[in-house]
């Protein structure tokens, strides 16, 4: 656990960079520091591992004053990734990674032996380990700092914006896979970012920072977009809150409606027999949905005809209904998107194979959300 | 003007040209070295605190504009030692060498990025590990396009000495020019220069054989 008891930060200029900040960080959890630039949470971060070091205050890892550890080796037992991945351009991505074996006095051999793991880890191929920085693309670079930050298997680990310079598709998987190493190895994580969406995909505990280095609030995600401690807070958090709080309550409440398929290769008289309200889903041999096909297409087609890609509308998005818990699967979000988004006005719910299970209707998941508000599951 | 023909002399006087060949090496290279050990100290030294940078490095560039032969009848008033030493040269030499390398080990210092900086610091790196283990090399390809002008300039300035008494292949220009033998004269200017040449392309071939992360670049994968 990591504990900041009224730590300040003032820089001689007079500049307050953290306000006594008193904040306990969870062990095993990822804890994302969050807020505008300026606010200090990097300054927060960087005090953990003595980068850098407060004006007043203490800060306890695992109830140990950090001041009483010689910086070099507290920093050998907190892993560090940073924004550009700060990977050293001289030397191999293998070797980059067994920096910090090598540095507690693991042998060469080891230390490769161990980086070698730690790109597998990561998701990159081993051949990769002897190339230079210089020749990976910056979302693996970021893999290879995030290997570089794990090798010597630190419990803590401090990532200061790791993500922010790649584009939004690596990011996204950048993201899945730090969610995936964490289920795995329970470390002790302290994110930062001025990226709320990526606090609250993230984040088992979110800080709000505000500019002048204080302390908005420190919640769960879900708690942060239903009751923002104040306007600043419910500003940062966005607009659409309300709407993404949706994406922390499970769908298992809303009832799954009735939606008329067609498989594909149907006549289109057969096709037109089975709309139901101008509309239907075709389904492949799985019966796993491939399109929506509507009334209107089907006056313009032959009755004999079948059913080809050109009548096709294409769907929105699918609503798994036994969905994976931990991540937005399954969320009322996704029901509610999947209704919006269909081109029908009915959601598609599919099961864990992608099989059509039945329709959603938008109606049906405010109905769950305001029992979900009567039972107590959503904060008032 | 009196010739005498290449190959007659040549053959005379092989001995006497390796020996002054030998002596130029010893006379141009030693201050090299020694300027290069000298530089990285003083180059970490002008990166590290802007206050030594600031007075380092123009001094640097002012002990490069004094003349070179001003410098070598300077040096045996100052440091008191005999009309032939070879000191007489190495010491304006060495001072040179400094002169252009502590600019180029500074600036090589200061181009290593920040985030690699902060990203050794939060690996552990002790502050002297740091600086052998990730600043140097980073700095070599700039230190050795210094050492090159360096070494370069050194082989010529040598010549210079023969002036005073000292001068390996120098001397043999002086004492061409003395007795009116062109063919000693144009020996050890074409000698001179073959000399530069052949040790400016061994440290860019060594240069690059310690730095191949420089060439990675060009096959990098976006």
């Amino acid at each position: 656990m990591i504990e900041f008891q009224a730590v300040t930060k003032k820089y001689p200029d007079g500049t307050v960079a953290v306000d006594s900040l008193d904040l306990a960080v969870e062990a095993g959890q990822i804890t994302v520091f969050v807020g505008p630039s300026g606010c200090g949470k990097t300054t927060s971060l960087r005090m953990i591992n003595r980068m850098i070091d407060p004006t007043s205050g203490t800060i306890l890892l695992d109830g140990k004053d950090i001041r009483e550890s010689d910086p070099p080796l507290l920093r050998r037992g907190i892993g560090y990734v940073i924004q550009h991945a700060g990977l050293f351009p001289h030397r191999t991505v293998l070797d980059n990674v067994a920096t910090v074996p090598l540095l507690i006095g693991k042998s060469r051999r080891e230390a490769r032996a161990r980086a070698t793991e730690l790109l597998e880890l990561v998701g990159l191929p081993v051949e990769f380990g002897k190339r230079y920085p210089a020749q990976l693309s910056g979302g693996q670079q970021q893999r290879v700092g995030v290997a570089r930050a794990l090798a010597a298997d630190p419990p803590v680990l401090l990532m200061d914006e790791p993500f922010s310079a790649v584009d939004p598709i690596v990011r996204d998987d950048l993201q899945q896979q730090l969610l995936r190493l964490q289920s795995e190895l329970d470390k002790t994580i302290v994110f930062v970012t001025h990226d709320i969406d990526e606090a609250i995909k993230l984040g088992d505990r979110v800080a709000v920072f505000r500019v002048g280095g204080r302390l908005a609030q420190f919640a769960t995600p879900s708690e942060l977009l239903a009751k923002p401690a104040d306007d600043f807070v419910s500003s940062f958090v966005g607009r659409d809150r309300g709407y993404r709080a949706l994406g922390f309550l499970t769908a298992s409440g809303v009832p799954i409606g009735p939606l008329a398929t067609v498989r594909t290769g149907t006549s289109a008289g057969a096709a037109r027999a089975a709309l139901s309200g101008g509309w239907a889903v075709v389904v492949d041999e799985s019966n796993r949905p491939l399109g929506w096909v509507s009334a209107d297409q089907l006056s313009s087609v032959d009755t004999a005809d079948t059913l080809g890609a050109g009548q096709l509308v294409s769907g929105g998005s699918l609503y798994e209904v036994d969905g994976d818990s931990s991540g937005t699967a399954g969320s009322l979000r996704n029901a509610l998107d999947s209704a919006l988004s269909s081109p029908a006005g009915l959601g598609i719910a599919v099961d864990g194979a992608g099989a059509v299970a039945g329709g959603v209707q938008a109606d049906a998941v405010l109905a769950a959300l305001a029992e979900a508000r009567r039972s107590g599951q959503v904060p008032a | 003007m009196n010739v005498d023909w290449p190959w007659p002399w040549l053959g005379r006087n092989l001995d006497k040209i390796a020996e002054a060949t030998g002596e130029h090496l010893f006379l141009a290279l030693l201050p090299v070295l020694v300027g290069l050990v000298v530089s990285l100290p003083l180059g970490w030294a002008a990166s590290r605190w802007p206050a030594v940078r600031l007075v380092l490095v123009p001094l640097a560039g002012v002990l490069y504009t004094i003349p070179s032969l001003a410098l070598i009848t300077l040096v045996p008033l100052i440091m008191g030692t005999k009309i032939i030493d070879p000191l007489n040269v190495q010491v304006p030499l060495a001072i040179y060498t400094i002169a252009l390398l502590v600019r180029s080990v500074t600036d090589a210092l200061l181009a290593v990025p920040g985030d690699v900086l902060a990203a050794a610091n939060a690996v552990g790196f002790r502050p002297t590990k740091r600086f052998v283990a990730v600043e140097l090399p980073l700095a070599i390809p700039v230190i050795v396009a210094g050492l090159r002008v360096a070494t370069v300039s050194a082989m010529s300035l040598t010549s210079v000495g023969a002036l005073i008494g000292i001068g390996g292949l120098g001397s043999l220009i002086t004492e061409g020019f003395k007795r009116n033998n062109a063919v000693e004269m144009v020996v050890a200017i074409a000698l001179i220069l073959v000399i530069a040449l052949v040790i400016d392309a061994l440290l860019l071939f060594v240069g690059r054989m310690i730095t191949p992360w420089t060439r990675a670049r060009q096959g990098a994968s976006k």
